[in-house]
């Protein structure tokens, strides 16, 4: 680089670049946390409800399994089992279908192929997986995935 | 070797390859869960087998990194470590704690290991490279702090330097950013939101300034290039770092929840993010070219050449194939996000750490540089884990692209399994790299134990002369 360009001037680029920038993604972090009401679909959240807690445990119980190993969920996690984000709109809307699936795992798998564990959930849990996938699926996520199949 | 000191960064560099070999062969074992669905099952499930795969490699990452900090710091602030001692208990903390989680993986299924350590009283686990038990993020912090007030206290006695400025604040940030990894709402949309401020911020920010500093050190040393020169470049490199990738941090928020708007910023943003690496490559190559000395450690020279080429083709090329909004639409969270951050991860943080132990381990062992064997077979070594991590890399490419195609963009979208059966072949390329890999990486821990040494008869006449370069003029033309 040429002399005109000296050291100092460049290290007052990084400072003064930083500062901005990082002052600039703060404010629209602000801005984002006064938007997310709008989409986040929060209502359902509520911890004084029933569904509240519900949804707050399924999530427990959706993390202390580590789901997100095999799966992605709204497109982050691992890339070896389908995207749950939007299983309850694949499964036509149906918590059963859901609990259903995951009741009925074989504990030794299936041969030769990529299965799912069986996690021995009780109905109670499973009630509580299914309620935080469907809360999943109601978030506004700009119309992704491209289709149902996530 | 010039301090003392800088010998306690001997056995984190040493734990840091035994959890690279590690990484790797859990990363093989997934590679044939991905075609053989029922190896290992149920004893060690595909998310497990992740877990231990991307734990070990962020481990040995930070291991890496702290090595090089013991080994750099007090070199270039010309006094000894605050505390010798402190390194190594803190070193012991660490891969005992590194190791008992781990083992807690294997050992216990996963729920077990949350009702264990007591998730249910500050739930942080269960997420994507933050799976670790709240108490062993702790114990992260808790090494963290006593590493950084280490250093900082060898910082404030010595010499200050850009290099070792630059070094620090990339290692705060790092300890400052895994913060957020203690935040977890319910709120799904929040969680993923605060999760890239230790994710996004690290890879795409901070941790480019450890990056930037290490290779800015390794560079001045084979160079002999002057170190006002470099320290221009490394302002210069991490001012394009974070003018692009804070802001950047948008190409994770198109479809979580948070406003559209995000695809305008993030697309923008991260777009300029390979320009930073664009210019650290830049920066290599003319630094080797200008060089003042020859170095008689080839292979030393040859990781810093090769971090900045991969880095670029890596995180820049392949990240900016998928970084923008209408494109990310279609590949987020598919087989290329998995191609990306393979040759990510391997480009700018496994080489740049395989650099600086290259170039300290020999003098830390006694010797300016291994013998012509050990080098060539280490050279060897990064060719095949190079070559291998490239094609695996396409691999997964091909498989991407076909997995879109199949399940998201045709007009008859097949369903997750069924499209993963169609590119199953690409899936045996993959895992086939991935065994030559592991070749590369067993030729590479060889290297090691191959004897003899460079004597100073063998260096040519330059090489005499600048043999202990510190990048300042005067010790290059004296
Ligand atoms: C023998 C070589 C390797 C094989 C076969 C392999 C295989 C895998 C597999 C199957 C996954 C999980 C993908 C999924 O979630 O479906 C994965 C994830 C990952 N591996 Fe490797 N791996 C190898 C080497 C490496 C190396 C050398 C690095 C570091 C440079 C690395 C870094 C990662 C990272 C960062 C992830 C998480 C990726 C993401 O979330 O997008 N792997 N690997
Ligand atoms: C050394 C630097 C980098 C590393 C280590 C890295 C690593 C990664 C990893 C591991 C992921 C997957 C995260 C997950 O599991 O969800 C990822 C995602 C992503 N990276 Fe990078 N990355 C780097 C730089 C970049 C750059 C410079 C760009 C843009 C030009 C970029 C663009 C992206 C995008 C768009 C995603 C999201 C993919 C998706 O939607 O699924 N990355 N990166
Ligand atoms: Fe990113």
């Amino acid at each position: 680089m040429s002399q005109a360009f000296t050291k100092e001037m460049a290290r007052n680029i990084f400072y003064g670049g930083t500062a901005f920038f990082f002052l600039l993604f703060v404010a629209l972090t602000f801005d984002t946390h006064l938007e997310l009401p709008k989409r986040d679909n929060r209502q359902v959240l509520d911890p004084s409800t029933e569904l509240g807690q519900k949804i707050a445990q399924g999530k427990m119980l959706w993390e202390e399994n580590n789901c997100l190993g095999c799966h992605t969920l709204l497109g982050e996690g691992a890339y070896y089992a389908p995207e749950l984000g939007n299983v309850y709109v694949r499964f036509n809307n149906s918590k059963d279908a859901i609990k259903g699936f995951i009741k009925s795992r074989p504990a030794d798998g299936v041969p030769g192929r990529r299965s799912m564990p069986q996690f021995n959930f009780s109905d109670e849990e499973l009630d509580a997986i299914a309620e935080f996938l469907k809360y999943a699926s109601g978030i506004d996520t700009a119309d992704w995935p491209p289709n149902v199949q996530g | 070797m010039k301090y003392e000191s800088q010998r306690v960064a001997m056995p984190y560099f040493v734990a840091a390859i035994v959890l690279f070999v590690a990484q790797i062969l859990f990363g093989l074992i997934m590679g044939l869960q991905y075609v053989v669905g029922d190896f290992l099952f149920p004893e060690i499930p595909f998310n497990v087998a992740r877990m231990v795969h991307t734990n070990t490699l962020i481990v040995w990452l930070l291991m890496g990194f702290m090595g090089a900090a013991y080994y750099l710091i007090p070199e270039e602030c010309e006094t000894e470590l605050h505390s010798p001692k402190l390194a190594l208990i803190m070193f012991w903390v660490f891969f005992v704690a590194a190791g008992l989680t781990v083992a807690g993986y294997l050992l216990v299924p996963y729920a077990r290991l949350a009702e264990m350590t007591g998730n249910a009283i500050w739930p942080t686990m269960g997420r994507e490279f933050l799976e670790q038990p709240t108490i062993t993020k702790i114990g992260i912090v808790v090494v963290a702090l006593a590493f950084l007030y280490n250093l900082g206290m060898t910082v404030l006695k010595g010499r200050k330097t850009v290099v070792s400025l630059v070094l620090m604040m990339g290692l705060i940030g790092l300890a400052v950013f895994f913060l957020f990894a203690f935040y977890n709402p319910t709120n799904l949309v929040k969680d993923k939101f605060w999760w890239w401020w230790t994710v996004h911020l690290w890879v795409e920010g901070v941790w480019e300034l450890i990056l930037g500093s290490i290779l800015a050190f390794v560079l001045i040393k084979v160079t002999g290039v002057d170190r006002e020169i470099i320290e221009k470049w490394l302002y210069i490199i991490i001012a394009m770092v974070l003018i692009t990738g804070i802001i950047g941090t948008g190409h994770h928020y198109y479809w979580i929840g948070t406003p559209e708007y995000w695809q305008w910023w993030g697309s923008i943003f991260s777009a300029l993010e390979p320009i930073p690496f664009f210019m650290m490559t830049v920066f290599a190559f003319n630094m080797v070219n200008k060089r003042r000395r020859n170095h008689p450690n080839k292979a030393a020279t040859l990781w810093a050449l090769g971090c900045a080429v991969m880095a670029f083709l890596g995180a820049g090329v392949w990240g900016f194939l998928h970084t923008l909004a209408p494109v990310n639409y279609y590949t987020h969270g598919t087989q290329i996000t998995a191609a990306h951050g393979h040759l990510a991860f391997y480009g700018a943080y496994v080489m740049i750490v395989l650099a600086i132990i290259s170039y300290a381990v020999p003098i830390l062992r006694g010797r300016e540089a291994n013998g012509e064997k050990a080098q060539v077979i280490e050279m060897w070594s990064f060719w095949l884990m190079t070559v291998s991590m490239v094609f695996l890399t396409l691999f997964l490419t091909a498989a991407g692209i076909l997995q879109v195609y199949l399940q998201r963009y045709s007009d008859t979208p097949l369903a997750f399994m069924a499209t993963q059966d169609k590119i199953e072949l690409f899936y045996w390329l993959r895992f086939l790299a991935g065994v030559i890999f592991l070749g590369g990486l067993v030729a590479y821990v060889y290297s090691f134990f191959v004897p003899g040494e460079k004597k100073a008869s063998d260096m040519g006449p330059v090489e005499k002369r600048a043999a202990d370069t510190d990048g300042s003029p005067a010790a290059a033309s004296a």
